[in-house]
């Protein structure tokens, strides 16, 4: 029998979920190795778990996600978090640094139909995780690996270190000590490929903190190449805002 | 024209004639070159597409282009790479395997690449670091032939240093800019021409077939002048202490807690560094299972994942990997290879984020050994 793969979405957008449907020379071959059970994107068919590999997206924003993600743990062998939202809390962790209540009066007309936590947060906070993919969205040949990985009975091959290891691999020229333009390579996890330095931009960071991080050590960095105390917040609360925090004051 | 004959001047046109003898020779020519904002080693099809009238301006973590009115073409240094891009590449398949439906598993061997090259515009610093990586690669019990085959085959045409860098200090790593030998050709460039020296027979038939005159006391006399100017203005130094001696008693440094918290564990520093060799190896399966592959990629002591055995990393605080790193280059280096890890290039200065300087690191752990030697006195 075929190992059975389901994918859930808590509070996000779709792209990571839509990354597997974006893999389109793997996923015959993908379906050719387990049975794909719950994959609402793709189809309405759905089958009951229990499931051999989840992929969940998204973080836990209301009591609704908080109780569902404990199904979903409850229905599956493995556990994979994929992307910043289910990984750190995604952009909506800004949340975290406001006044929620502040926010509903001002954005909603009828704040009374808003039912929400006052964070964002990783399904890790939530429930036990067997392994978090990273990025905003993650890398298709990340994906691919942790499936492949996952299929073989190995850990997966995704690296701890920085994306100044793939800029100076495939000979991108460092866009910091070339340009000044302030860059969050230094302190970010590798996996995409160091794609924005390629196109001559910093990197900001959507893969999250690397595996070993001196955040404190980039800050003047940062603030060399420009940018005031603002900025530098400004720069490190997007897609991964509570986890830049965490290193910021470890 | 033999090794031991006088020195050959060749004009502009004749640096573009030698491009062309190498090109024609079936050789992808590397060389420096213009590429955003830098002066990268990429693969040239003239002389052409050499940096004429681009120089650099640098300091610790920080890399500028400045143009040069003299129109030189090799008055920079410290660029993002080395030729360790080229003998020792980032990422190198090792060999395969299938398994069959039967089951059985079958392994091919990945012969390695190794392309013709010839390496134009090597400088002295980067020339002794391709004497010692190789020293590394290949000269212990268990040789790394795809490096081997291809430093075997690469034709090195070296350019003497008449422009050190803010960030350079090769003199007082027991270098300097002028060639040592391990060349096929040398040029010195003077006022748009360069001089020529030959240092092996394959280079001697390469000059032949450029158009080239003798050189004449005169220009070799300013030739010697340039790189004797060269070798007072380095930007930078190390102490003159026994370095090996001063990494063997400074494993306890206060120093590196304050490196450490400058330092980002980035990895940049030892990925432009032209002697740093580390490597991994990964396994790449497919989702059959079927197809396996071995990489070998670069990896760095500053990657947590280094010093990973069982149950973690051994060097787990940037401390510790800081330490690693200078200590292997400056000091056991020496043990396992017979000479020091560091030509003097400057390239772990200038391409550092933060800018840490590592003359400016081992000026500091002397004065801390100072120091420790004053209090048990």
């Amino acid at each position: 029998m075929k190992p059975t793969l389901a994918v859930f979405k808590l509070a996000s957008c779709d792209g990571c979920q839509l990354t597997l449907l974006d893999c389109e020379d793997e996923l015959l071959t993908l379906a050719g190795e387990v049975e794909i059970s719950h994959f609402l994107e793709a189809s309405s068919s759905v089958a009951g778990g229990p499931y051999d590999l989840t992929l969940v997206e998204g973080s836990v924003t209301t009591a609704g996600d908080a109780e569902r993600i404990r199904a979903i743990r409850a229905a599956s062998r493995h556990l994979v978090t994929i992307g910043a939202c289910a990984t750190a809390g995604g952009i909506q962790a800004l949340r975290n640094f406001a006044d929620v209540d502040a926010y509903r009066r001002v954005v909603y007309a009828h704040p009374e139909y808003i039912d929400t936590l006052a964070t964002s947060t990783p399904v890790s906070a939530h429930v036990d995780v067997d392994f978090e993919l990273r990025g905003c969205p993650i890398d298709k040949r990340q994906l691919i690996e942790v499936l492949t990985a996952f299929l073989a009975g190995r850990k997966p091959n995704v690296p701890n270190h920085s994306v100044c290891f793939e800029c100076k691999r495939r000979g991108t020229v460092c866009v910091t000590v070339a340009h000044g333009t302030p860059c969050l390579g230094p302190v970010t996890r590798a996996g995409c490929g160091a794609l924005c330095p390629a196109y001559r931009r910093g990197c900001f960071g959507c893969f999250g903190p690397s595996g070993s991080v001196n955040l404190p050590a980039l800050v003047p960095v940062l603030r060399r190449d420009g940018l005031d105390e603002g900025d530098v917040q400004r720069f490190l609360h997007t897609f991964n805002a509570t986890a830049f925090d965490e290193e910021l004051s470890p | 024209m033999s090794v031991t004959a006088a020195p050959a001047l060749l004009d502009r046109d004749g640096l573009n004639a030698l491009v062309s003898a190498l090109v024609a020779q079936g050789r992808t020519v590397i060389g420096p070159t213009v590429r955003d904002g830098a002066i990268v080693l990429a693969e040239l099809d003239s002389a052409d597409a050499l940096p004429f009238g681009w120089g650099v301006e640098l300091d610790a973590g920080r890399y500028r282009l400045v143009r040069r009115e003299d129109g030189a073409a090799f008055a920079h240094s410290a660029g993002p790479q080395s030729w360790k891009n080229f003998l020792h590449p980032a990422r190198e398949r090792l060999w395969s395997a299938e398994r069959t439906p039967e089951g059985d598993v079958s392994f091919t061997p990945q012969e390695p690449a190794v392309p013709s090259y010839a390496f134009l515009g090597v400088r002295p610093c980067d020339l002794r670091a391709i004497a010692i990586q190789g020293r590394v690669l290949t000269g212990g019990r268990h040789a790394d032939g795809g490096y081997a085959g291809r430093r075997e085959r690469a034709l090195i045409v070296a350019v003497e240093c008449t422009e050190p860098g803010a960030a350079c200090f090769c003199v007082s790593t027991g270098g300097g800019p002028a060639v040592d030998p391990g060349y096929d050709l040398a040029l010195t460039e003077v006022d748009g021409r360069f001089l020529v020296r030959v240092g092996s027979d394959e280079g001697a038939a390469l000059l032949e077939q450029v158009p080239h005159r003798g050189a004449g006391p005169d220009v070799e006399e300013s030739a010697r002048a340039a790189v004797d100017s060269a070798r007072e203005r380095m930007g930078r130094a190390l102490p003159p202490v026994d370095l090996r001696a001063l990494m063997g008693a400074s494993l306890t440094a206060e120093r590196w807690d304050d490196v450490a918290a400058r330092c980002l564990t980035c990895g940049n520093c030892t990925m432009v560094c032209p002697t740093c060799f580390c490597t991994t190896t990964e396994e790449v399966t497919d989702l059959t299972g079927d197809h396996t592959e071995r990489w070998q990629r670069w990896d760095s002591c500053f990657d947590l994942d280094f010093s990973y055995l069982h149950g973690g990393p051994v060097r787990s605080s940037p401390r510790s990997r800081y330490r690693q790193w200078l200590t292997h280059k400056l000091g056991t280096w020496h043990d396992q290879f017979g000479t020091s890890g560091c030509v003097g290039c400057g390239r772990c200065i200038a391409w550092c984020p933060a800018g840490i300087d590592i003359t400016e690191e081992v000026a500091a752990l002397d004065t801390e050994r100072a120091a420790r030697g004053t209090e048990t006195d």
